[in-house]
């Protein structure tokens, strides 16, 4: 029997309700208010009343309409028609929606129910299996999606008969189990999981031990983000957060991609609407839709659901990893979310932390990032979840609540700094204070030496601190002129420029130079640091300046041009003989 | 109004603050009208039995015994073709004298358009001024705001880009407007010729500040009949913003919210968005494009409110006294329009964005110099053709009094660049310099 109630009070979207029966933290319900329904979550209980918070609009509600009680946590629908799906925060299908405008209380399923997939069986009668194990598998376009043992299924279960191949439903049976007790379990083409709980069906999390490529240099070289690590990106409005996102959603090396948008900007997500069925993955030569799922609540979409929002999208690619693959979740950006949190625990009355924010964000944040991570899968095979979320401090300043959490939780810290963004030097990374903890691991920098030869590690610290001594150089000659510094200063200071200009600059609209290939990166960093060893000793500071301008010029035409095309080596001629000259 | 017959009127008030009145009532529903001794209100908490409301015009003068009637509808707007040309308050009543609207009763503050029917915005809106048009180009669908000091003439260039824009309509919202710039508006519009596509909701600094809360919703109510229901191009101006949010932060106060920031509400970030959000490129042709106004306290933008905004909005124009050339510029630095992209180099010429940046960059590099020069250090010869490059295209290109074409725009960048710089110093890719580099440098 679901228990059932009444309301009986109203303040925004938190709904008091008089309960007749038991209820569960974070069980879902409905209020049915003026002909419709409206999907709600528990969020506190207190004697006979439960607090609710509803993912819709209240208006119109009134003190006394019926509360129904599921007897169930919010779940994600998991199943073959996820990927290239576009959902709201609670997964419902966007593009099934009738009307311009979303309506209260119309909720659509997440998957196709009536397609008919090709079904090929993977287990055989007699196999003992346990949660996440493989089944059989359909082709969702492209990817051997597999159908497996329910992440909800515990012990061990024995094959009994699993379906021929041919044309199944997602509801039809295609496998039956038989569990430790005897009992027969019919298993079909989908199964449902909590979103709030990690799936932890796998045999284990390794140590992440090789690179996830963006085409970015600012990240690939500097400061590479692990396949199955966590980075963020925080920055002030300006700054290029969101194309930095979305170049990485391009450009990943990763199969199945996960884009949550977070109470940000509609027409963000438009872009990716209209431009991700034309663009093509640079990697596989397909469409880049037809490896992305997007999940979006904006910002004017109800704020209780953008918590929902991003555990779903989590979900979906834990998923994911479970078949083997290569995942990348982005989410942007997780201070929404944080808001969001915050609304509801002031409307709660809580006792607030920091900024008002609840007490409890920092832990609320880092289990979160905790989900991402390479794993090993019952079968020996590798799957990973990359985590990349976005950061929107309040008045640019990383010193708050949001950001403090999320840098005890992410490995990478990419800090977009509005003075770059001012200069239009874009991405507007800081080189200086961002950072990844990856370079630190031996595995990844064994496996970088592997990909971009001996000593890669080493050239990237001495990139790093070309140009961290050039901004010395640079504060010298701000404080004592340009006649008051040696010319060594000069120099100093151009070399760094010259790395600025040549590596971490990258023209996200250009369609050579916003993607840039690892064995691309190791030339021009190669050819770059060769530059900065050597001692030109010039004359003045003006020389000075105008050789590395001419320099800078001539890379930066190497990086538009096609890598070891004609033009390209003929600008890195120019470039050898203004160095054969000299000064 | 469908429930009249069954209306009840009530006549004990239990509590009273400076903006809400509680009593106890039933069968009342989230968000409805009601009038508290012939004043406007609203519900905007129940708990039990007890009913809160908050009254836009204030609670001067409400007595216990206040005769209260639920109206069972949430705020609403008449629409119909007979808005255009009109001026109206807060509750959307006509305050030029005319008649009633007659019209369908359209609920304001309704839902948001499903991001899967948008469509990318995809039509440039010239403006004749090249700190917009060229730095920072707008597209309709879009919403961004003009972040100014309160001494800055925003009104008028607001006024002045809103005419001069190729639209169906343009909506005022005009939020704690002082009486001078409501009849400054009132004239341009009139003087302009163009008062038949204009419709003009308005809150004077006269009027209570809570009020202001009703104008947004007022405005995208008609701004969404035009748009959805009539497939028009529709631009809204919001101005002042900040007294919109400083309005909020009375009502929470009232309602004994914890403040977050800046003693703004912690919902800052969402009720913003849900006002702006509303900036939309319809399937059908129609559009709803927002330029607002948030006033800066001494171009502080940290500030909760332009911080809030900034994260919502498509991009911000900073308007600044720029000493130099003496003249109000926008400030190419902190301006920016993040949908320009969409526009730049497809409907305006190739070079365009790598114009735009270089003439960025070389100004950014005349700030530099100009530093050095302050702290008293001899000036390279690169650094002073930077100052002089700077001060050129302040007053040709980044005033606010420039008006020409796009084209013109750019010619006058490349004519700067030959005067002032060498090829390789614009940084800009040689395919371009070889088309564009004036012939007589």
């Amino acid at each position: 029997m679901k228990s059932t109630g009444k309301v009986t009070g109203i303040v925004s979207n938190l709904v008091t309700v008089e309960i007749d029966g038991p209820v569960s933290q974070n069980e879902l319900c409905y209020v049915a208010s003026g002909g419709t329904k409206l999907m709600a979550e528990v969020i506190k209980v207190n004697g006979r009343y439960a607090s609710i918070q509803v993912f819709e609009s209240t208006r119109g509600m009134k003190n006394g309409d019926a509360v129904e009680f599921e007897g169930k946590m919010l779940e994600a629908t998991l199943g073959p028609g996820l990927l290239s799906s576009s959902y709201d925060g609670l997964q419902n299908d966007l593009t099934t929606m009738t009307g311009v405008f979303l309506k209260k209380g119309e909720y659509t399923a997440p998957l196709d129910e009536k397609k008919l997939w090709d079904f090929t069986p993977i287990a055989r009668p007699g196999d003992k299996v346990t949660a996440a194990d493989w089944l059989g598998e359909v082709m969702e376009g492209w990817l051997h999606h597999k159908i497996m043992v329910p992440f909800s299924f515990e012990g061990e279960y024995t094959v009994k008969s699993v379906a021929d191949a041919g044309q199944y439903t997602i509801l039809q049976t295609v496998a039956v189990l038989t569990n430790e007790d005897g009992e027969d379990v019919e298993v079909n083409m989908t199964q449902k999981w909590p979103v709030k709980k990690p799936v932890r069906a796998y045999r284990e999390k390794p140590r992440p031990d090789r690179i996830m490529e963006t085409g970015v240099r600012v990240i690939d070289t500097l400061n590479p983000i692990a396949e199955g690590g966590t980075g963020f990106i925080p920055g002030p409005f300006g700054c290029g957060k969101t194309v930095l996102q979305h170049a990485i959603a391009k450009q990943g090396d990763a199969e199945v991609i996960v884009m949550a948008a977070c109470g940000e900007r509609a027409n963000e997500v438009v872009e990716i609407f209209s431009e991700f069925p034309e663009l093509i993955d640079p990697h596989t030569g397909r469409h880049l839709m037809e490896r992305t799922t997007i999940i979006c609540n904006t910002s004017n979409m109800p704020v209780a659901a953008r918590e929902a929002s991003v555990y779903t999208a989590m979900t979906i690619c834990e998923y994911y990893r479970a078949m083997g693959m290569k995942v990348l979740l982005l989410a942007d950006s997780t201070s929404r979310w944080a808001q969001a949190l915050r609304e509801m625990s002031n409307r709660l009355e809580e006792l607030p932390g920091t900024d008002a924010f609840p007490v409890d964000l920092s832990a609320i944040i880092s289990n979160f990032y905790a989900r991402a991570g390479m794993v090993v899968l019952n079968n020996g095979q590798t799957g990973s979840v990359t985590f990349i979320g976005t950061v929107s401090p309040a008045g640019g300043n990383l010193k708050e609540p949001v950001t403090e959490s999320t840098k005890k939780a992410a490995r990478c810290f990419y800090a977009l700094e509005q003075k770059r963004a001012d200069q239009k030097r874009y991405p507007a990374v800081n080189p200086i204070d961002s950072y990844s903890k990856y370079l630190e691991y031996p595995e990844i920098q064994e496996y970088l030496s592997k990909i971009a030869g001996k000593g890669w590690v080493e050239k990237v610290e001495k990139t790093k601190n070309i140009i961290r001594k050039g901004k010395e150089a640079n504060d010298q000659i701000n404080i004592l002129g340009d006649d008051g510094v040696p010319m060594s200063y000069h120099e100093l200071f151009w070399k760094s420029e010259l790395v600025d200009f040549i590596i971490l600059q990258q023209d996200a609209f250009d369609p050579i130079d916003s993607l840039t290939p690892m064995e691309r990166q190791e030339y021009m960093l190669n050819l770059v640091l060769d530059i900065c060893d050597r001692e030109f000793g010039f004359d003045d500071f003006e020389q000075c300046r105008n050789f590395f301008k001419e320099m800078i010029n001539l890379l930066k035409q190497m990086n538009y041009s096609e890598f070891k095309s004609g033009n390209f080596y003929k600008y890195q001629e120019q470039l050898n003989n203004l160095l054969n000259n000299g000064k | 109004m469908a429930n009249k017959a069954f209306q009840k009127t009530y006549t004990r008030i239990e509590a009273i603050t400076k903006a809400t009145v509680s009593l106890r009532a039933t069968g009342v529903s989230n968000d409805e009208l009601a009038t508290v001794e012939g004043k406007l209100a609203q519900v905007v908490k129940t708990k039990g039995d007890l009913v809160t409301l908050q009254i836009f015009s204030g609670t001067e003068g409400i007595p216990t015994n206040a005769e209260v009637s639920f109206l069972g509808e949430p705020p609403a707007l008449k629409v119909s073709d007979e808005l255009a040309g009109r001026f109206f308050n807060a509750y959307g009543q006509p305050i030029d004298g005319g008649p009633e609207i007659e019209g369908e009763r359209r609920e304001t503050g309704g839902p948001s358009v499903n991001p899967y029917k948008r469509r990318q915005p995809s039509q440039l809106i010239p403006t004749g001024i090249a700190g917009i048009d060229l730095n920072n180009t707008l597209v309709s669908g879009q919403k961004i705001p003009f972040f100014a000091d309160p001494d800055q003439p925003y009104n008028q260039v607001m006024a002045q880009v809103a005419l001069r824009a190729d639209v169906d309509k343009i909506i005022l919202g005009g939020m704690g407007l002082t009486n001078d710039d409501y009849l400054y508006f009132r004239h341009e519009f009139e003087n302009a010729g163009a008062l038949n596509k204009i419709i003009s909701f308005v809150n004077t600094t006269e009027q209570p500040p809570v009020e202001r809360l009703l104008i947004p919703d007022m405005a995208l109510t008609a701004a969404e009949y035009f748009a959805v229901d009539k497939n028009e191009k529709v631009l809204v101006l919001l101005t002042d913003m900040t007294l919109y949010a400083d309005a909020l932060s009375i009502v929470s106060n009232r309602m004994d919210q914890i403040p977050s920031k800046d003693s703004m509400p912690g919902s800052l970030y969402s009720d913003l968005a849900k006002i702006y959000e509303k900036a939309v490129q319809l399937p059908d042709g129609g559009s709803i494009t927002i330029i607002a106004v948030t006033t800066l306290n001494d171009g502080d933008i940290t500030h909760a409110i332009p911080d809030n905004t900034g994260y919502i909005t498509e991009g911000q124009l900073y308007l600044r006294a720029d000493p130099d050339s003496g003249k109000i510029i926008i400030d190419p630095f902190r301006s920016l329009s993040r949908l320009k992209q969409l526009v730049i180099g497809k409907q305006t010429r190739e070079d365009h964005n790598q114009v735009m940046n270089a003439g960025v960059r070389l100004y950014a590099d005349a700030q530099n110099a100009k530093t050095k020069m302050e702290n008293g250090f001899d000036l390279s010869d690169y650094d002073m053709r930077c100052l002089d490059y700077a001060k050129e295209y302040a007053s040709r290109l980044l005033a606010i009094d420039v008006n020409i074409g796009i084209d013109e725009m750019l010619d006058t960048a490349w004519e700067l660049f030959g005067k002032y710089f060498t090829k390789a110093e614009t940084g800009i890719k040689q395919e371009l310099i070889d088309r564009y580099w004036p012939k007589s440098h």
